[in-house]
């Protein structure tokens, strides 16, 4: 460890997110739909139940989404 | 895991370029071919993308190797693709399906690449390393006191694989997938015993009399 990191930090990594969630595999399978309800303004946490409670738990899903939702809506702003 | 799954999408009418791409993908012949090319063109827009987000991370690879990791990254979501197209429901657009198995699979590959060669720590490196810059003498006493309770909830609450994962992922900062490759698992395996182990720590500090979020029980609950 190159910086002394802070414990507030760890502990929300270490306990995770309270809420229930989905897994990896069905947060891959329901990413695209998300991150254009995300980007059209709708309510995507209400179409896909316990998705941002794994992006907050998984950081590799949580890349992953901020990637796709960095992708099409920058397409879109074109 | 319990979220819900009722509001998972039905199959809806495709729009009109959804169509065309299955309709191509699923041809046969010349059609077919040069529906593959554009699909390996709209794969590699993905994968070159993630490669030039995480490149400031990656200051030891040069542009030949990342030119390798986008194009071996989209021969790969190729293949996932073509392997999953009666997956495709129309929920979103097709670029939009198609560009997250690029990500995927550029991400994987960086992330794997970045930890090359590195061991992957499985244990704490040490719980005295957190900063009590800062604090007061009554905030570092607490700081002591959450460090230990923590320490003894990790080691008395979860099986040593669960200690494992937990600490690889949450504390050091493994990613998952580089684990899951150590570990000859897959993500969505480790996810689950990660999971699990965080609602045991959180079952264990409350039975200890502390809230969900570590902080001591007369303090926050």
């Amino acid at each position: 460890m190159t910086e002394r990191p802070d414990l507030k930090q760890a502990l929300g990594r270490l306990l995770g997110p309270s809420e229930p969630e989905v897994g990896c595999d069905e947060c891959f399978a329901e990413l695209d739909r998300y991150v254009e309800l995300e980007l059209a303004g709708g309510d995507a946490d209400a179409a896909v139940p316990g998705l941002r409670a794994h992006l907050d738990g998984c950081p590799a899903c949580r890349e992953e989404h901020e990637s796709l939702r960095a992708l099409v809506g920058g397409e879109q702003a074109l | 895991m319990s979220a819900t799954r009722t509001n998972q999408a039905a199959a809806q009418p495709l729009d009109p370029d959804s169509r065309a791409w299955l309709r191509d993908l699923r041809g046969e012949g010349a059609a077919r071919d040069e529906a593959i090319s554009r699909l390996h063109e709209l794969l590699l827009r993905a994968t070159r993308f993630e490669v030039a987000r995480r490149r400031p991370t990656l200051p030891h690879l040069r542009g030949n190797d990342l030119d390798d990791i986008a194009n071996q990254a989209a021969d790969d979501a190729l293949m996932s693709v073509l392997g999953r197209l009666d997956s495709f429901r129309g929920a979103s657009r097709f670029s939009t399906w198609v560009y997250k198995f690029g990500l995927l699979e550029a991400a994987v590959k960086l992330r794997r690449r970045a930890w090359q060669g590195r061991e992957v720590p499985l244990e704490p490196e040490s719980w005295s390393l957190f900063s009590s810059a800062g604090l007061g003498p009554q905030e570092k006493a607490e700081q002591s006191q959450l460090l230990a309770v923590l320490q003894e909830a990790v080691d008395a609450a979860l099986t040593p694989h669960q200690r494992r994962v937990l600490v690889a992922v949450a504390l050091n900062g493994v990613p998952i997938d580089v684990l899951a490759e150590r570990m000859g698992t897959n993500r969505g395996a480790l996810y689950k015993t990660l999971h699990d182990a965080r609602r045991k720590l959180r079952r264990h500090l409350e039975d200890s009399g502390h809230a969900p979020d570590g902080r001591l029980g007369e303090e926050g609950a």
